[in-house]
């Protein structure tokens, strides 16, 4: 085993034991910082992958915003921060099902692919991952126009959500 | 390559060989090498802090017409090694209902968050933690850390006014990101590149010449978003007596206290980096890499005293204020002054460098003096409706 798959399989396993954490602790606030965890693991897992722009978007999005608003719509909103009632109901067989399924198919079809056993190449020198994900975002070759529709559609809840909010008077 | 060009490198191949030489793995003997680096980072950061502390206190007594700490060594710079000792041997006390693992994890993160700042920083040309080149929004996601561990801080200490000092100081943090962000894409236009080494290389004239705006709003982003004042609301004594860190006593409070100075100073050092050209200055940083490292360190001091010198003079202002001149003002203005920027920089993309630097110095006194007239028409509005009908009459 490479250090690298070490690194990979001790940040996997953080990872899946935060994401655990969260929908196993009766504390909401608890939750909210466990998940922040599995977000920094998720992050780990990007940088692991040679994608330093997408961990640190992730952090920037993912745990700068999103999960601070969790935390806060979870301290305005309950008094008392711990959960009583049952944690799952009478459907968990199916969603465990769903997910070893899920699970099983992804792994058969990934070791039929013919690059599974492989260790990733080395990047060439010189090799800049942002500027070319910059240039295929605004090439009209590219993903000019689902990149314009996305930020269409962010303004227009933008300013649903001011809509929805405003006073009137 | 001697000691003296790139002590660094010189140093860390010097170690790994010493490794080599007692039967160490290559790799790691590397991570071990790399270990120390930043353990050695780490340290003579912490006891820059130190002396931080020293002259946050000289220079806040000399704003205040005071002599400050003068008994203690010469010009009291032993003064904060009594202070350490004192924070050590204070009680540490835990407040009762406290969720204590958060509550010990806050001052930690808070620390962190600053500390991992230096990860990207280019200390001289051949010194720097990482060459990252998305060092620009590191930053963004390190402050990330830092809102996270104040949020930490006030709900899990179990008090009223530690919860409101982290809500208030979280809303500042939160709204400041967004003209910060937008001000941290100015250099990456003009260098081309979000590396922080890069922007550095590409000042051949400092960033401030040709944004002056983008500078002031930077810097002002960076004061809400360290939370002090005039953005210190977080810990308005008279109203919630400390804030967030009212209930940390002894060592745990000096991590936060330690960590705002430090935040202070790593922004001011962000603050060159970006618009004064961090450790150039007249090609001396080709000299030696000890000098550009002094160069950085001059000017990062200088911003540092730019923002106790705001701290110090500034009255705190009230959260709506706050809040009302980052998205009414700020914001629109930052993302106006990107936008101006941007189009500035694609009309003036062939033209000679004075051309240039004009022409952007000029598209940025511009947009500053429209967007002060739009303001001051609009507050003349807003007090007008305030006074009545009164300030009417008197115009005629």
């Amino acid at each position: 085993m490479t250090a690298q798959q070490i690194i990979f399989l001790i940040v996997a396993l953080y990872t899946l034991g935060s994401a655990l954490m969260v929908v196993t602790t009766r504390n909401l606030v608890h939750a909210a910082l466990w998940l922040v965890s599995t977000l920094f693991g998720v992050a780990v897992a990007y940088a692991l992958l040679n994608a330093n722009f997408i961990a640190v978007v992730q952090v920037v999005v993912y745990i700068g915003a999103i999960a601070i608003l969790f935390i806060f719509a979870v301290m305005l909103t309950r008094k008392d921060m711990r959960d009583a009632g049952p944690q799952m109901n009478s459907n968990w067989w199916a969603g465990a099902l769903v997910a070893v399924l899920v699970f099983g198919g992804l792994t058969s079809l990934l070791s039929g692919w013919s690059g599974f056993q492989n260790t990733a190449a080395a990047l060439p020198s010189g090799f800049d991952a942002i500027s070319l994900l910059g240039e295929s975002l605004t090439s009209p070759e590219a993903f000019v126009l689902p990149f314009e529709v996305a930020s269409v559609l962010l303004l227009a809840a933008l300013v649903g959500a001011v809509y929805v909010a405003f006073n009137k008077k | 390559m001697s000691f003296w060009n790139d002590p660094l490198k010189v140093a860390a191949d010097w170690l790994e060989g010493v490794f080599a030489g007692w039967g160490m793995d290559a790799i790691l003997a590397h991570v071990l090498v790399a270990f120390l680096g930043v353990f050695l980072l780490i340290t003579i950061l912490m006891v820059l802090d130190i002396f931080l502390v020293w002259i946050e206190r000289k220079v806040v007594a000399r704003f205040q017409d005071r002599l400050g700490p003068n008994r203690l060594g010469p010009f009291g710079l032993i003064q904060p090694f009594a202070d350490i000792i004192k924070l050590i041997i204070k009680e540490d006390t835990t407040p009762g209902g406290a969720d204590k693992v958060v509550y010990n994890l806050a001052p930690i993160l808070s620390m962190m968050s600053v500390l991992i700042l230096w990860a990207v920083v280019p200390i001289a040309p051949v010194m720097l933690g990482t060459d990252l080149n998305v060092g620009v929004l590191f930053l963004i996601a390190a402050g990330a850390i830092g809102t996270l561990s104040i949020i930490m801080a006030g709900w899990s200490s179990n008090n009223k006014f530690a919860m409101i000092g982290g809500f208030r100081q979280v809303a500042v943090m939160v709204s400041f990101e967004v003209p910060m962000l937008a001000m941290l894409m100015i250099p990456v236009i003009f260098a081309g590149s979000m590396n922080m080494n890069a922007i550095i290389d590409a000042q051949n004239v400092w960033y401030f010449f040709l944004s002056p705006l983008g500078a002031l709003i930077f810097l002002i982003a960076a004061i809400a978003e360290l939370g002090r004042a005039p953005f210190d609301l977080a810990e308005g004594e008279s109203e919630l007596v400390s804030g967030f860190n009212i209930e940390y006593s002894g060592m745990k409070f000096g991590m936060f206290y330690a960590g705002e100075l430090l935040h202070a100073f790593t922004f001011g050092g962000f603050w060159a980096i970006l618009f004064f050209g961090g450790y150039r200055f007249f090609g001396l940083e080709q000299v030696s890499p000890f000098l550009a490292i002094l160069i950085l360190v001059i000017k990062a001091m200088l911003g540092y005293w730019v923002i106790m010198w705001v701290r110090y003079t500034m009255m705190r202002i009230r959260i709506d204020q706050m809040l009302g001149f980052n998205w009414k003002f700020l914001t629109p203005l930052a993302f106006t002054l990107l936008l101006v920027t941007a189009l500035v920089n694609a009309l003036l993309a062939g033209a000679s460098t004075w051309l240039y630097v004009v022409g952007m110095f000029l598209a940025n006194v511009v947009t500053g003096w429209i967007a002060l007239e739009i303001a001051r028409s609009a507050t003349r509005k807003e007090r007008a409706q305030v006074e009545g009908p009164k300030t009417v009459e008197a115009h005629h």
